[in-house]
């Protein structure tokens, strides 16, 4: 059992913070609330609405987008070809084969602006962007969905420190009608970011709630953050 | 009817153990490390005509050919991994299957060049030519040494699989490559290991074939569609999947070419599809 | 924005290149008038690899057994001319419907796998509609061939052993298929294919629907499968069991690897030079043809692994 007895609500707007140690069962998490992974049991709702049967990428059209944690992006691809890919998929013009790409002025526009804001440039073949864009090529892509909700998954991950604040702009500019949820082992990310954070141990959630809430309890202390973090 | 009912079980059984020898080392390379290997039936080719080879230019005995089949495939085998596969374990499978596949056109063209495309033959002795009656059913000795002979290779498989070092190496990488090499356990030696020693089998295969179905340069091809059909269907990593799925597979060309001679392989196929899309990951396999 | 939108259409420009070669089609009426008959069946199989490029190349499917589709095609068309009507267009709608309804209906098993069981079922799927084909010899003449097709003519033009009308019948088909092939890849569906190609599992994640896509591009180069096979029945006046064999899909998988998969003209410079060299090593021993390819392929994918026009587009930017 990887995950179990989760009872989560995330109301809009708030950020969230999952974390816990490695094989807590996070990335599982999110791969069950995406869809990617179906449960023995449960249900999940998005805004009202039950999601449980629809496959993953109905999920997304409800408004529910993730990112991965290791970057999982279209490597002969421009960044621009992959954000607009994105926006058209969203639109619902990805069926169409008979109308030529350039046509389609306000999906490209649309995409342009998405990596302009996160300072991605749009015509290097993605393979050959630094790992730092990469990674916030892997948000602009899933923004380019229009999402409710943010899945992401240690964004953070691999970013060298030079290149981190790029990121923490980025993240730090996500509009605030977002809920968001992001799995961190970095906790200088988790408590700038953070208004809510949830702890995972072995599966199941062991306590969630304020930063400073978080940073007192014992039992986290125990288990995750170690005694330096007073 | 009962008595043809029964020459088709057995025949198919027997036909069935030589599908195992011929697939059983692809299923368990491909469960290690995924690696698309079309030219396994070229390793089993080349067994049978080191057999043909020293039986008929050398005057070998034909038993004591076997263990030289055997060698012959499993150093093939190892050669083509040091050299070529090796590189491709992280290729895509369009390029594994291209790579393979141009091997088994140098191979066949080869073996045509060297042998012609005749049909080959390897006698074995008399006394295992003949026919035995058993229970008052005339049976082919030489299907009954096919039987005995692939029971006794899988009981040594088994074993080494469940009760060596080595096996249990073998297990791990097939179950968990990742977690395996974490253990510290030499996957790359176990894996080229394994390889041999499936080339070795299908040489053998390959060898011990000869007297059931013939042996000429197309056989690398012609029997490479059943081979797949054992491992996919059988499942990959796995030598109790491969055992099942080449025995219901003998025993029903047996009973198609029997029963159904009009319908052809087609039988096979349809079977292969419905199974396959039943159960993707084969009967037994784990994904 | 200007900078942006220009991204996208100066991939679908014509380069000077593409006028060049297309033009240089026309040559062998002009220049080798005895060769015609090769130039037809180049242009078939180029049409061939081409269809079979949308779903390796763009999408990403690796099929064992592509020729299912060319088959179904050239047998509706060889059908159609024997019993009913020898109009070859007429021919053309049919192969083209007939191929079409089955790449819809295996694409439905296709799109569900991946990895060997993909191969395997595409390589399944193949040999049993060719062991049907063998054994339904009332219909289709099972190993001898469809015999007694009469082909008609073609706005008044004979088919005849010059080849004239074949070579201009085919080359025009083939460059009407190569426009809508170019259509879609630079078509947002185009883009979506490339997706599937690049990164499967990303594509549900930004809401893309992989197999409905998948399917259409199947069904497509089904169509364009079957349209080649029915060139093949005109060209030829016959339909053997052969367009059904592995031989044949593995044949235009070689021709397209060689060529280069996903590179629009890919499948066409393979057909051209892997025909050519064919005809001209014809007085070899065939297994020795198959030495050279077996060893060809394996050279191609340790060093060459986007074919040739993969090592070209060093000196050319590439299509897509």
């Amino acid at each position: 059992m990887v995950a179990q007895d989760i009872a989560l609500e995330l109301p809009q707007g708030v950020r969230f913070a999952l974390i816990g140690p490695n094989g807590a069962g996070k990335t599982t998490l999110m791969n069950l609330m995406t869809g990617m992974l179906a449960p023995d049991s449960g249900q999940i709702f998005l805004g009202g609405e039950e999601i449980t049967a629809l496959r993953p990428h109905h999920r997304v059209k409800k408004g529910l987008a993730r990112t991965f944690q290791i970057n999982t992006l279209f490597p002969q691809l421009s960044a621009l070809e992959s954000v607009t890919l994105a926006v058209l998929e969203r639109d619902g013009h990805a069926h169409n084969w008979w109308r030529g790409l350039p046509r389609f002025g306000a999906a490209i526009d649309e995409a342009q602006g998405i990596l302009d804001s996160l300072k991605v440039p749009g015509t290097r073949v993605t393979r050959e962007l630094p790992y730092g864009q990469q990674r916030l090529l892997e948000i602009a892509l899933a923004l380019a969905t229009r999402p409710r909700v943010l899945l992401l998954d240690e964004p953070a991950a691999g970013v060298p420190k030079d290149e981190s604040a790029a990121l923490f702009d980025a993240i730090a500019g996500l509009s605030r009608e977002l809920t968001i949820l992001f799995i961190e082992h970095d906790m200088d990310v988790v408590f700038r970011f953070a208004s809510k954070i949830i702890v995972m141990v072995g599966g199941r959630i062991l306590v969630q709630g304020a930063p400073d809430e978080i940073a007192r309890d014992e039992r986290v202390r125990e288990v995750y953050l170690g005694k330096t973090h007073a | 009817m009962l008595s043809s009912l029964a020459t088709v079980l057995f025949d198919g059984f027997a036909y069935g153990m030589l599908l195992f020898l011929l697939s059983v080392g692809l299923s368990v390379t491909l469960g290690m490390m995924n690696f698309v290997n079309l030219a396994h039936c070229s390793f089993a080719m080349v067994g049978g005509y080191a057999t043909v080879t020293l039986v008929n230019s050398f005057g070998w005995p034909f038993l004591a050919t076997l263990p030289m089949a055997f060698l012959a495939g499993g150093f093939i085998s190892i050669l083509l991994e040091r050299t070529l596969y090796r590189h491709l374990y992280r290729s895509s499978d369009l390029d594994q299957c291209l790579l393979t596949i141009g091997i088994v056109f140098v191979s066949v063209a080869a073996f045509a060049w060297l042998y012609t495309s005749e049909q080959q033959s390897a006698r074995p002795p008399e006394w295992l030519r003949g026919r035995i009656e058993l229970f008052g059913v005339n049976f082919a000795t030489y299907r009954l040494f096919l039987i005995v002979f692939g029971l006794a290779v899988t009981a040594m498989l088994v074993l080494l699989l469940e009760r060596t070092r080595f096996g249990a190496k073998v297990r791990a990488a097939v179950d968990n490559q990742r977690m395996a090499r974490g253990l510290g356990i030499d996957v790359d030696r176990a894996f080229m290991l394994t390889f041999a020693l499936g080339g070795g089998l299908a040489g053998l295969g390959g060898a011990l074939a000869i007297e059931v179905v013939g042996l000429d340069p197309t056989f690398a091809l012609a029997y490479l569609v059943y081979v797949l059909i054992v491992v996919a269907v059988g499942g990959l990593g796995s030598i109790g999947g491969s055992f099942a799925a080449a025995v219901v597979l003998g025993i029903s060309d047996m009973a198609g070419k029997y029963y159904f001679p009009w319908l052809g392989a087609f039988l096979i196929y349809l079977v292969m599809v419905a199974l396959l899309m039943w159960r993707p990951a084969g009967l037994f396999g784990k994904r | 924005m200007e900078s942006a939108n220009r991204h996208f259409s100066e991939k679908v420009r014509w380069r000077w290149l593409e006028v060049a070669f297309w033009l240089c089609t026309l040559l062998p009426f002009v220049v080798t008038p005895s060769y015609l008959s090769l130039a037809s069946q180049i242009a078939i199989t180029a049409l061939f690899a081409l269809s079979l490029d949308l779903i390796l190349g763009y999408a990403g499917i690796v099929s064992l057994g592509h020729a299912a589709f060319f088959g179904v095609g050239a047998y509706s068309a060889g059908l159609l001319a024997k019993h009913y009507w020898g109009e070859p267009l007429a021919g053309l709608v049919v192969a083209a419907v007939a191929a079409g309804i089955a790449g819809y209906a295996m694409s439905h098993i296709v799109v569900r796998f991946r990895h060997l069981a993909l191969i395997m079922l595409t390589l399944g799927l193949g040999l049993l509609l060719h062991e049907a084909a063998n054994s339904a010899s009332g219909l289709t003449g099972g190993a001898d061939g469809l015999q007694g097709v009469r082909v008609g003519t073609l706005f008044g033009f004979k088919f005849d052993m010059f080849g004239r009308t074949a070579y201009a019948y085919s080359l025009a088909v083939l460059f009407v298929c190569f426009l809508v092939s170019r259509r879609i890849i630079h078509s947002p569906f185009g883009l979506a294919l490339r997706g599937i190609r690049e990164n499967a599992t990303r594509m549900p994640a930004i809401g893309a629907p992989s197999r409905a896509h998948l399917r259409k591009a199947y069904t497509i180069a089904a169509v364009i499968a079957g349209i080649a096979g029915a060139l093949l029945t005109h060209t030829t006046s016959t339909v053997s069991l052969e367009v059904l064999s592995f031989q044949r899909s593995a044949d235009v998988l070689v021709i397209l690897i060689l060529g280069g998969a996903g590179r629009l003209y890919g499948g066409i410079i393979g057909a051209v030079i892997y025909m050519v060299a064919r005809d001209q090593f014809s007085g070899i021993n065939p297994q020795f043809w198959y030495f050279w390819i077996g060893l060809l392929l394996v050279m191609v994918v340790m060093f060459l692994p986007n074919g040739i026009l993969g090592g070209l587009s060093r000196f050319f930017p590439p299509k897509t």
